[in-house]
């Protein structure tokens, strides 16, 4: 079908009007981008600004030969896995409730969006206090002499724990969304029919809750894995800690070796690029915006 | 209306840019100085008593960086890196000066500038401030830790980690608190400890251009000591967590008998154990075989390369570490002085009883590996050596070969 003129003519001022967001979104997220890639096929260390010469995949065989990037991102898929699971879980609960109260429903909304509300970083410092001998309620729990920060597995424990408490009322949020999709009357026809509560979440709230859910997995997965201020706070890496974004701030901002950081970063944007990937065409989540996912962006 | 809003915009904006603009310069003339140092309580006072000095030549605006050794190093390079002019004079620490002078953030002192900060200071906290022979920084602070310890459990200090290893076990057989606290923990402190071992042993962890790697012979005998003291009886259970702090506590709690650490241990002790500070003595830090080499630490001010007006910033730094300067902060702030002459300042003996075995331990005090990838180093050798008691002497120097050799050429990854 031809556009008539009108029609062309507003499609040009739409594109005009687009056009200034769109500058800026290359200026600002493209451009760092190329630059980064640019950066990690150079040696390129601040401290020995003489050295500066382009080396090709060096850094990525650095890097992908070293047993501390191996060990971050096993750490960093670890509290991605679970972490995004408990929240699942916890967060349909708390969905549930949340849809379900019919008694001062938006004080309890608000109370479950307390956690979510907090500035992580605040957040993290009051869960390193607590967990710290001499000075914590929580530490003061545990048995005398015990330091959970400075353990391998205690404090990774301890990072999953903030995570899960800071991230699963935005779980709650998006689940709840999904919630509103399921019709009251097919729940209706189903207790008719003989299903239990049980079946009917199995059944029936699920399967039509579905692109809900992947789209909240999506998002917590790829937020978890790209997890800095908790970890920084609590443990700064230590025992074995760093997440893979830790570890790149260590070599890029600590290290001063623009190279090697920059390597990490890009490999960094690749998995999550997967990650998003597999995702979208595995599990079929679709784009915000895309029609299918009706909870997350409130269109249906 | 739009046009009136973006008019009144326009004008917030023209103001905004007034403001940044004028910002720099400051009042009444005299050029700004930019002091950026950690924080230290009566360093304001130093300041000002320079600010008096100066007589309107300059005026030194105290900036206080963070508490941790790690943030101020960021926040500085961060901003050298970016050629940021507000930076003039920079409180470094021992360690930061080849890093900084290799990069070309730093300036070199020359001439008369040079001359006057090399009168009278001590050789070894002058060390600290040069690289590749040439002076990059101003010593102000030099510090050594010593053997501090309970002279009613221990009566006659031993001088070596083997003695101390036996004096701990005779106080376990007796009963009585035997722990002897080292800095253990993964960072900055298990890489000083490991490096006066190496000292003491008749070695070093580099070459002395800091281009390769020494180790060798001294340090499998270092890591022998420090394996089979994780594994004593002078071993706490946290001895793998231990920092400056903790060893602190330990002995002020009564859990430990004695600890290598700075002198600042001693005020504390003053404070808050009166009753245990009559017994609490000092000692030269203990040796392998021999006399012991103590680790040397302390801090420099150097001239940001993007300063831009030198001349005042290194008159300026000249004042901050003056012998009155130095004075003033070793009876106020427990800094040990780098002017030799300071030691025998009025206030001095009061306020560092102990400072002729400090003076003492400064003349053979070993730095740290002089490198530009000082950091690096420092970083993997850490994690290697942690926790001292899983330490296997052959193979541990074998991974700390290949670590620090990749460090030195900024090649591997940290941590």
């Amino acid at each position: 079908m031809e556009l008539g003129e009108g029609q062309r003519a507003e499609r040009r001022l739409g594109l005009w009007l687009c056009a200034p967001a769109a500058l800026v979104m290359l200026l600002v997220a493209a451009w760092p981008v190329v630059y980064s890639v640019m950066l990690s096929f150079q040696r390129y260390d601040l401290r020995f600004p003489g050295d500066k010469a382009w080396i090709g995949l060096d850094n990525y065989a650095t890097v992908l030969t070293s047993q501390f990037w191996w060990n971050a991102l096993g750490v960093t898929a670890l509290i991605t896995v679970v972490s995004v699971a408990v929240e699942l879980v916890l967060g349909m609960g708390i969905a549930m409730v949340m849809y379900r109260t019919l008694l001062g429903r938006g004080l309890v909304r608000t109370v479950v969006l307390i956690p979510y509300g907090i500035v992580t970083v605040a957040a993290a410092y009051g869960w390193k206090y607590a967990w710290t001998p001499g000075t914590g309620w929580l530490a003061a729990l545990l048995p005398e002499g015990a330091a959970p920060l400075t353990q391998h597995w205690p404090a990774i424990g301890v990072i999953i724990l903030a995570e899960v408490w800071k991230t699963t009322p935005f779980m709650a949020l998006l689940l709840m969304a999904g919630l509103a999709l399921v019709p009251e009357d097919v729940l209706r026809a189903a207790a008719m029919d003989g299903a239990g509560p049980w079946q009917r979440f199995r059944l029936v709230t699920l399967p039509l809750m579905r692109p809900a859910i992947v789209a909240a997995l999506l998002f917590r997965t790829l937020d978890a894995f790209r997890i800095f201020d908790n970890i920084y706070v609590l443990t700064n890496g230590a025992q074995d800690t760093s997440s893979v974004s830790m570890i790149a701030y260590h070599n890029l901002i600590g290290g001063l070796n623009l190279g090697i950081g920059s390597t990490m970063s890009v490999l960094i944007l690749l998995t999550v690029a997967v990650v998003a990937f597999v995702f979208v065409r595995g599990l079929g989540a679709s784009a915000p915006g895309g029609g299918r996912l009706c909870g997350g962006v409130g269109r249906c | 209306m739009l046009w009136g809003r973006s008019r009144w915009f326009g004008a917030v904006l023209c103001a905004v840019f007034a403001v940044v603009s004028c910002g720099g310069s400051g009042g009444g003339g005299a050029p700004v100085v930019n002091l950026y140092n950690a924080p230290q309580q009566n360093l304001a006072g130093i300041v000002e008593r320079c600010n008096r000095e100066a007589g309107g030549a300059y005026r030194i605006a105290l900036n206080t960086l963070p508490r941790g050794a790690d943030d101020q190093r960021e926040q500085l390079v961060r901003r050298l890196a970016a050629g940021d002019p507000g930076l003039d004079v920079l409180g470094l620490d021992v360690t930061w000066t080849a890093e900084l002078a290799e990069a070309g953030w730093i300036r070199e002192w020359t001439g008369e500038n040079a001359a006057r900060a090399k009168a009278g200071t001590l050789r070894q906290p002058l060390e600290t401030a040069v690289w590749q022979g040439k002076l990059y920084a101003a010593p102000y602070n030099t510090n050594v830790q010593l053997l501090w310890y309970r002279a009613d459990l221990v009566p006659e200090p031993p001088a070596t980690w083997d003695g101390l290893m036996k004096e701990s076990a005779r106080l376990a057989r007796e009963g009585k608190p035997h722990y002897g606290e080292v800095t253990g923990a993964q960072y900055e402190g298990i890489v000083v400890w490991f490096n006066s071992l190496v000292a003491s042993a008749g070695g070093s962890i580099l070459s002395p251009d800091g281009e390769k790697v020494a180790l060798g012979p001294p340090a499998e005998r270092a890591l022998e000591v420090m394996r089979a003291y994780a594994r004593s009886k002078a071993a706490d259970p946290s001895l793998s967590n231990a920092k400056e702090d903790d060893a602190r506590l330990a002995v002020e709690a009564g859990r430990a008998a004695y600890q290598v650490n700075w002198p600042f241990v001693y005020a504390s002790m003053a404070a808050n154990r009166p009753d245990l500070v009559g017994d609490f003595r000092w000692a030269a830090y203990p040796g392998v075989s021999g006399p012991g080499r103590a680790p040397l630490g302390g801090a420099n001010f150097a001239v940001s390369r993007y300063s831009p007006h030198p001349a005042a910033a290194f008159a300026a730094a000249l004042c901050l570490r003056d012998p009155e300067s130095q004075r003033i902060a070793a009876t106020k702030d427990g800094l040990p002085p780098t002017i030799e002459a300071v030691y025998r300042a009025r206030g001095m003996a009061e306020a560092y009883p102990m400072r002729d075995a400090i003076l003492e331990a400064v003349r053979t005090a070993v730095p740290r590996p002089k490198t530009p990838t000082y950091q690096n180093v420092s970083t993997v050798t850490a994690v290697t050596l942690s926790p001292p008691a899983a330490i296997d002497p052959p193979r541990t120097l074998v991974t700390l070969r290949e670590l620090i050799g990749d460090a030195l050429r900024s090649k591997g990854v940290l941590p």
